[in-house]
């Protein structure tokens, strides 16, 4: 059968049953566990009386609130030691592969899925994370889920979901110096809205993607939950599969032939049918950044800050909320506002190819002393590559702080936070308001590479041209 | 115990403006409980302290069992501390513009329906709400309307959802145990489980 999608093909394949209402049970290939969204749902299924259905197919780890100063257990917020002690208990009990901190391999959910080659393409992968539409980027159809549903998982290894449509995003060209894959994402929900994507998935599309690095399309994932699309995936192609190849838990030898076979067989048909299309000029995209409250308002680094009447009804008054919460004005230049703080890290941006972009702009140089930077790597494999290659060293010379593996300063769950009005650069993902874990603390988005060129300059600044050879 | 849920009558609190995200209703330095016990008390916390007569702690609001929203309500974080903190204030169903893809699904499986009304009709329940807030809504499932005094506003609410209310199976789970025999034999056909498992 042609004229299927990706979504399509791995959607027919995982329904295990049509409910009375309407409602799919669909089987879920991967499910990855953290500490924060599970403790609830371990203990309902205690209620229930039940077993984990599939314990081999739940992989835990923690990162939303481990401190990344010191991994030293008991650690020093007794709740965070609480909740830590909750999963070490669960995952016992019930025989889940606990990937903790002894174990060499701990990190960001999003981050170690596919770097340990848990995450394959034509899976069905969900997470009590928001940001579980990173791995859609490996060919899956990954789904944020709440805690209850979190319980399915673990009861049952199925969902209950409704079908989404889905929308082709086309982007084309070669995208210019300077500009990066979070900068493409950001250019996307500038586009379509952060509504735009309800009830789709985004499937992410053209040269511009054919081109681009497996840990630059994960970037590009991540934040489609930020345009309002639930799932997002880019269909698995050789960058895919060389990616994979080796990894920790990819299929070995023979098997990893096979398995590219029915890798190759689930990309979308070329003659898919789509229920929206847009196209998108990648080498008009400049180096973004927000200004605002949510991942929409933004703009490019040399650009203006718009006015709140070019936005339409409602969207007017969010508008107008941002610039007051952030303290910008309207017409003014976004680049030289003066920020405290710079964050290189997070499941969207805390990779080794983020710690090398953000490397290459700072190396030689010195972070302004306004300005507190924080590296922290996405994983314990991260930190353990950037340290071979040299790079904490370059950031420490630099002046920032070199961190441990973990969510850090993203979503202030942990010691690292912004304090009373700090403003950041954050390569991070939300630039809600409190996001960062103080009520008044203000976030600015921007590449790995812009919170670099930030750092040093003591303010919002264009990385074009800073790259050091 | 039947799960049917056909109406809802009360009063409703407005949130009348557009992408209410997770952290806002309940801030990530609230996630660290190990359970949803008391999260009402995080709700919105940190807009209540800067907004002294928000509408969570407005009187004229109490024992609302209906929650008013903009567009794109629950968007951002998968956290169900959100629904829960809402539903454990009193809320029962939510009417508004849109609502974040997740948020939705976590209200559908903790049994809070959520139902949609045109940006007019919301507009014109916000003001309504805001100059009578002691007004009596219901909410009817069945007809999908929402009526008050001699008003009737037009609903909308997916269809799968609004049936798994109606016929008191939203509470999925003992239906997804009941087909565990038919997700073993799904799962043995994917090749990823089948053929070349690492």
């Amino acid at each position: 059968m042609s004229e299927r999608t990706l979504y399509d093909k791995i959607w027919d394949s995982h329904i295990a049953a049509r409910l009375d209402s309407g409602q799919y049970q669909l089987f879920i290939g991967l499910h990855l566990i953290h500490e924060v969204t599970t403790p609830q749902a371990f203990a309902s299924l205690k209620e229930h009386g039940s077993d984990v259905a599939f314990p081999e197919r739940t992989i835990a780890t923690a990162d939303h609130i481990t401190p990344t100063l010191t991994q030293l257990r008991p650690f020093e917020d007794e709740q965070a030691e609480a909740m830590m002690a909750a999963l070490e208990q669960n995952v016992d009990e019930h025989g889940i592969r606990f990937l903790n901190f002894a174990s060499g391999m701990q990190g960001i959910v999003h981050v170690i899925g596919p770097e340990l080659g848990l995450s394959q393409p034509g899976m069905t992968i969900a997470c009590g994370d928001s940001h579980t539409s990173t791995h859609g980027a490996m060919g899956s159809l990954a789904f944020g889920i709440g805690t209850t549903e979190v319980g399915f998982v673990l009861e049952t290894q199925t969902i209950v979901l409704n079908r989404l449509k889905v929308h082709h995003i086309g982007v084309g060209g070669a995208l210019r110096e300077g500009v990066y894959p979070k900068d493409v994402i950001l250019r996307i929900i500038h586009d379509l809205g952060i509504k735009g994507g309800i009830g789709y998935a985004y499937e992410y599309a053209g040269k511009v993607f054919d081109d681009m690095p497996m840990e630059g399309r994960m970037t590009v994932c991540n934040m489609s939950i930020e345009g309002g699309a639930r799932a997002g995936y880019v269909n698995p192609d050789e960058t895919t599969f060389d990616y994979i190849e080796g990894r920790e838990f990819a299929p070995k030898g023979e098997s990893f032939g096979r398995a590219k076979e029915y890798w190759k067989s689930i990309a979308s048909d070329e003659d898919a049918e789509y229920d929206r299309v847009t196209d998108i000029d990648g080498s008009a995209i400049e180096p973004m950044v927000t200004w605002g409250i949510n991942p929409g308002h933004s703009v490019g680094i040399t650009e203006n800050l718009p006015d709140p009447k070019s936005f339409e009804g409602e969207d007017r008054n969010t508008a107008e909320q941002g610039y007051q919460f952030m303290g910008l004005k309207a017409g003014e230049a976004i680049a030289g506002t003066k920020i405290d703080v710079a964050f290189l890290g997070s499941c969207t941006n805390g990779r080794i190819s983020d710690l090398r972009e953000g490397a290459k702009v700072i190396r030689g140089k010195k972070v302004s002393p306004k300005v507190r930077m924080l590296v922290v790597p996405g994983s314990q494999l991260v930190q353990a590559q950037a340290e071979e290659e040299g790079l904490h060293e370059i950031f420490k010379e630099a002046g920032a702080e070199w961190r441990n593996a973990g969510c850090s300063l993203c979503l202030g769950m942990n010691a690292d936070k912004l304090i009373g009005a700090e403003r950041s650069i954050s390569a991070s993902n939300r630039n809600f308001i409190g996001r960062q874990g103080s009520p008044r603390g203000r976030t600015h988005l921007g590449s790995p590479a812009m919170v670099a060129a930030s750092a040093v300059e003591g303010c919002l600044a264009d990385p074009t041209g800073m790259v050091d050879g | 115990m039947s799960d049917q849920i056909k109406n809802i009558q009360g009063r409703a609190i407005p949130i009348a403006r557009d992408d209410v995200d997770t952290d806002q209703i309940v801030p990530a330095r609230f996630l660290t409980a190990i359970t949803f016990e008391g999260m009402e008390k995080t709700l919105f916390c940190d807009e209540r302290e800067r907004t002294p007569d928000h509408p969570i702690d407005n009187p004229d609001y109490r024992g609302a069992k209906l929650l008013f929203a903009g567009r794109n309500f629950g968007s951002g974080s998968s956290r169900e501390h959100a629904p829960q903190a809402i539903m454990r204030h009193g809320i029962e169903a939510i009417v508004g513009i849109s609502f974040g893809e997740i948020f939705a699904g976590n209200c559908q499986a903790i049994g809070v329906p959520i139902l949609t009304a045109s940006p007019e009709d919301m507009l014109a329940l916000f003001a309504h709400t805001q100059k009578n807030p002691g007004t009596e809504y219901t909410v009817d499932l069945e007809n999908l309307t929402l009526t008050y005094g001699g008003e009737t506003v037009a609903l909308e609410m997916l269809e799968e959802r609004r049936q798994s209310f109606l016929k008191g199976t939203w509470n999925v789970i003992s239906t997804l145990r009941a087909n565990l025999p038919r997700v073993r034999e799904v799962a043995g056909k994917l090749p990823y489980i089948s053929d070349f498992e690492a």
